[in-house]
């Protein structure tokens, strides 16, 4: 066990404050194994947390959100994010959507030997969507945060962020 | 059973300054009735994401009233979204949806539920302020000046006559599938101004 703001994990507290920093409005989301401990500090952070019942819904809400001139983004767990797939397509990428999805790398493993399917077809999915992406697994990368907020204005597209580890404190 | 042009009429007359979100065939007649191209989106290529679509402008613009016009075969797609709207309960969210039991540009299979669904309970159900059914033109007309007025979020099921769609298909271009995305930034400007 590490301590909040060590770069020796990923603590929920550091990763909000980075995302806030980019004026997030509003985080559609469904809680997972890997993002879990976001929930609290996102509500306390002044971002307006969308709960939704089914990960397919969550980019035909941030499209609204972009619509209405709002900075939404996105948290879901790489199941979810299968589950999405056409919203991606049609909500996504087909209507120029700038946004960031924070996606819950469940199976992760970093050695290679991966038995979870959604892990072994998260990054093989992303590239086929022509999604960039980014992996996070301590404190010390959160600056990929920026970077990807950065790709997704310039380029007009949504991106992803993975998250490749649970949180070691909130 | 209600004609969809009736239900685009009565509608139109109580839009005032709202966003209107439309699938499928509502998006025809719709298109034939607005006198608000301007803040029309069609989404004939979302799967059933009305609801959703329509749900985040909604919260991202809460002094706009919001109106979905979905399909019975596009919102049992994405019936969860129910409930998402029920949490976040946005005032400004009227969600009509036509009945009409088959899916209409297929040919006219019926959907699954054709008949059985209560849409009203499933709403209510699901935590929306209110919900009202019509079969009949007339009521339907009477009503909706009062039900427009009230604070949502308000599900509104109407029984409509099927319009199906013969030639089987539906012929798209380039010119066809770059609507969405163009009246959907056209929408965004005319909120950026309010």
């Amino acid at each position: 066990m590490t301590t909040q703001g060590t770069t020796e994990g990923l603590t929920a507290r550091s990763m909000v404050e980075h995302i806030s920093a980019q004026g997030v409005t509003h985080m559609v989301t469904l809680p997972d194994s890997e993002t879990n401990f976001m929930y609290d500090n996102m509500t306390e952070s002044g971002m307006e947390v969308v709960p939704i019942a089914r990960e397919g819904e969550a980019i035909a809400i941030a499209a609204g959100l972009w619509i209405a001139n709002q900075k939404p983004a996105v948290m879901i767990q790489n199941s979810g994010l299968f589950e999405s797939g056409d919203a991606l397509r049609g909500l996504g990428i087909g209507i120029d959507l700038p946004l960031v999805m924070f996606i819950g790398y469940r199976g992760y493993t970093r050695h290679g030997d991966t038995p979870d399917s959604a892990a072994q077809f998260l990054e093989p999915f992303l590239h086929t969507w022509g999604t960039p992406y980014w992996i996070i697994e301590t404190d010390a990368e959160l600056d990929r945060i920026a970077l990807a907020f950065k790709k997704a204005e310039e380029t007009s597209k949504p991106v992803a962020v993975l998250i490749g580890a649970e949180y070691v404190s909130v | 059973m209600i004609e969809y042009q009736d239900v685009a009429t009565a509608i139109q007359r109580e839009r005032g300054e709202a966003v209107v979100v439309t699938a499928m065939t509502q998006s025809k007649f719709w298109k034939e009735a607005s006198d608000r191209p301007e803040l029309d989106i069609p989404t004939n290529n979302s799967m059933g994401k009305v609801s959703s679509i329509a749900l985040g402008i909604a919260l991202g613009a809460p002094d706009r009233k919001v109106i979905a016009l979905d399909g019975d075969g596009s919102l049992i797609m994405n019936m969860g979204s129910l409930v998402t709207v029920g949490n976040k309960s946005p005032k400004n969210f009227v969600h009509v949806v036509y009945d009409n039991g088959v899916y209409a540009i297929t040919g006219g299979q019926p959907i699954a539920g054709a008949g059985v669904i209560n849409w009203p309970a499933i709403a209510m159900g699901s935590g929306y302020k209110a919900a009202y059914s019509f079969e009949d033109t007339e009521e339907m007309a009477t009503e909706m000046p009062r039900i427009m007025a009230e604070d949502g979020p308000i599900l509104i099921r109407i029984q409509v006559k099927p319009v199906i769609t013969t030639n089987l298909g539906v012929i798209q271009t380039w010119e066809s599938n770059a609507v969405m995305p163009r009246q959907m930034r056209s929408v965004k400007v005319e909120l950026a101004k309010s």
